[in-house]
């Protein structure tokens, strides 16, 4: 039996965990607790959880450490333990004008209703390394402490964090397409009950986006904006903050509030021209970005993604090319999860499959050596030179 | 923080109920993609998750479970994914084909054929043959709808005038019930002729594809071929198993080292239950 190498396992596998346990831990230091993890790692936990599609700040916390700090991994394992619960009922449509807002900032406007409140942002940090964080002490913890108390005394008030949306705004003077007449009461489309099928509606696109991979998305907008899409959005407003959620009381339909998410909301508009030709009044088109945690560069380039893809089903004159305005493309390929799992299946044995390979590319041969000589073998040669068909035709795995 | 429990086959009731809606549907409809939501699983996409799904949707405490993975129950994914159900169901396990009610499998179907009280499950890749010549869902589904499979007998026709065959190794294209254009999934063509009228349910998951399709027992499944240009299977004259000896089994090679050090080449059984069985015998 031992002909085969990659077979059994299962006391390598076993082995396997138990060096993966090791390599985190050899260093010789004390354990992350997961607190730290929570505060101090606050980044990779929001997008453990957006990318995992999870509000479990907690749990979250214990798959960055379990996965070492690998956002992929961690995300990977919230979303296989969100697939082990039920899913008990859908929330209340949760308003972003309700968000207790951290940080809210509009590049559309210098001045908005209510201000701009840059709030925790390394936008205008000089990105220097800060060698005292590697010495940081209780002192310098006590320091900043004191330093934000002073904040809140000159921004006390029952109001401060509450703003109105710059979206409304610009609604309010026609600048943008209004909200739709008839508002859809139905539940959102819910790509964890449903497979997400072609044309999508937007509330399954919007799913799809807010648990998709940030680096995915960023490639994406990126492209969309640097030259291969006509996208040219305008940041009308960028909130960062505490977002209430409500269900609906299941005996009179009341709101009642079941708690908070640590959210960014994003709203991008797009430039005049890019409205349906023909349209009696142009305005701007809007496009949404959300995600659980600080998670900016995501939101933003969510909100891009929207706007082209909702311009592109509208027939609008603008972001019809490039790969960022195919809906399919776009949703299908930035799911990290999905997309790291099959590249990284290639690791498993294809040992079946490699030889059936073989026994085509030998007919191939034989084939060509019998060809080589003739006219008609020159004339397909000459006729299928440039054609990329020629290999690759057994995509498998 | 607490410890975290796990219900019977780890994802939540609802889900699989929906994934055996699919499966009905699928039954229905043979060789019919069925779409269905695809939980994520413990298990990384791409390797076998819906097949994991279709199984743990399926299995009963009383059934008997057997996983392959290139016909061998001990390949490290197999070994993994039955541990996974193991951990989460407590069903019975076994190596022997006979004995298995469910075999969820990747890249193979066993040698032995397989009976009506048994059920074959299939994890699958790519789903769609079509995505050859159509990579875009929302038109395959249109031609699909309309039985509209002219390109790929295009494809097909090119593959021989470039190759001079039906220059496809695995996942070969079939017509199940002379209606829809199905994937195979990456089994060699020795094992295609398996699924026409079989005794068994063949049922196939596409987790990252969020697909599901069977096979019911007793369906006609047709290759793809030309009048002049038959479906050939893999097969070898005088190649045999160096170990059971075997003619006509899905054979794969081998690197051996000899007694005296140098390396040769040998073939052996794919099916190692199959192989094992045989030796057994003689």
């Amino acid at each position: 039996m031992g002909y085969i190498a990659a077979r059994g396992g299962t006391a390598a596998i076993l082995n396997a965990e138990v060096l993966v346990e090791h390599y985190r831990l050899r260093g010789d230091t004390p354990p992350l607790t997961l607190g730290q993890v929570q505060h101090q790692l606050r980044h990779a936990v929001g997008r453990a959880m957006h990318e995992g599609a999870l509000y479990a700040p907690q749990l979250a916390a214990l798959a960055v450490k379990q996965a070492e700090g690998d956002s992929i991994e961690a995300s990977f394992l919230l979303r296989a333990y969100r697939a082990t619960l039920p899913r008990v009922m859908a929330t209340l449509p949760a308003q972003g004008r309700s968000m207790q807002c951290a940080r809210r900032i509009s590049a559309a406007f210098r001045d908005i209703p209510g201000g701009q409140l840059l709030g925790p942002s390394t936008d205008y940090q000089i990105r220097l390394l800060r060698a005292a964080l590697a010495r940081e002490c209780d002192e310098d913890i006590a320091r900043i402490a004191t330093l934000v108390e002073g904040f809140a005394a000159t921004h006390a008030g029952p109001d401060v964090g509450h703003f109105p949306k710059v979206v409304d705004h610009l609604r309010a003077h026609q600048m943008v397409v209004p909200v739709p007449a008839a508002v859809d009461d139905a539940e959102p489309f819910d790509i964890t009950r449903q497979a997400l099928q072609f044309p999508c509606p937007r509330s399954a696109r919007l799913q799809a986006l807010a648990q998709a991979d940030t680096g995915s998305l960023l490639t994406y907008a990126y492209s969309s904006v640097r030259g291969y899409g006509d996208a040219h959005p305008t940041l009308a407003e960028l909130r960062y903050g505490h977002l209430p959620v409500a269900v609906a009381h299941p005996v009179d339909g009341s709101p009642v509030w079941i708690g908070e998410l640590e959210a960014t909301e994003c709203e991008t508009v797009s430039k005049a021209h890019s409205v349906r030709a023909g349209d009696a009044a142009p305005r701007f088109h809007l496009g949404y970005g959300f995600t659980v945690g600080q998670g900016e560069v995501k939101a933003i380039s969510m909100a891009i993604l929207d706007s082209v893809l909702t311009q592109v089903r509208s027939g609008g004159l603008s972001g019809e090319s490039g790969p960022a305005a195919d809906e399919e493309f776009v949703l299908l390929h930035s799911d990290g999860i999905e997309a790291s799992g099959f590249t990284a299946h290639y690791k498993l044995p294809h040992y079946v499959t490699f030889e059936a390979d073989l026994q085509v590319l030998e007919r191939a041969k034989r084939h060509a050596a019998a060809n080589a000589g003739g006219r008609l073998g020159r004339a397909l040669a000459a006729a299928f030179a440039a054609d990329a068909l020629t290999e690759g035709t057994t995509a498998d795995a | 923080m607490h410890e975290l429990h796990y219900t019977y086959g780890l994802i939540d009731e609802d889900s699989k109920r929906e994934v055996r809606r699919a499966l009905l549907k699928a039954v229905a409809l043979p060789g019919h993609q069925v779409p269905f939501a695809s939980r994520d699983l413990p298990i990384a996409r791409g390797w076998g998750t819906g097949g994991l799904q279709i199984t743990l949707a399926l299995l009963a405490p009383e059934d008997i479970l057997k996983v392959i993975d290139q016909g061998d129950d001990e390949s490290v994914n197999a070994v993994n994914l039955r541990r996974l159900i193991a951990q989460t169901t407590g069903v019975a396990l076994t190596a022997v084909t006979a004995d298995a009610t469910v075999i969820q499998t990747r890249h193979r179907i066993p040698e032995e054929r397989l009976r009506a009280d048994q059920i074959l499950v299939l994890q699958v890749p790519m789903v769609d043959p079509l995505r050859w010549v159509e990579p875009n869902l929302e038109r395959a589904t249109v031609m699909h709808g309309e039985a509209d499979y002219g390109r790929m007998w295009v494809y097909m026709y090119e593959s021989v005038i470039r190759a001079g065959d039906l220059r496809i190794a695995t996942q070969y294209p079939v017509i199940v019930a002379d209606r829809y254009l199905m994937d195979t999934t990456p089994i060699p063509r020795w094992d295609v002729p398996k699924l026409h009228q079989a005794d068994a349910l063949f049922l196939f998951g596409a987790g990252r594809e969020k697909r599901i399709y069977a096979v019911p027992p007793h369906t006609s499944v047709a290759p793809l071929e030309f009048e002049d240009v038959p479906f050939r299977v893999e097969y070898t004259p005088g190649q045999c198993c160096a170990r059971c000896g075997c003619g006509d089994s899905f054979l794969t090679s081998h690197a051996v080292s000899g007694a005296d050090g140098a390396t040769r080449w040998v073939t052996t059984c794919s099916d190692t239950s199959f192989c094992a069985a045989r030796q057994a015998v003689s």
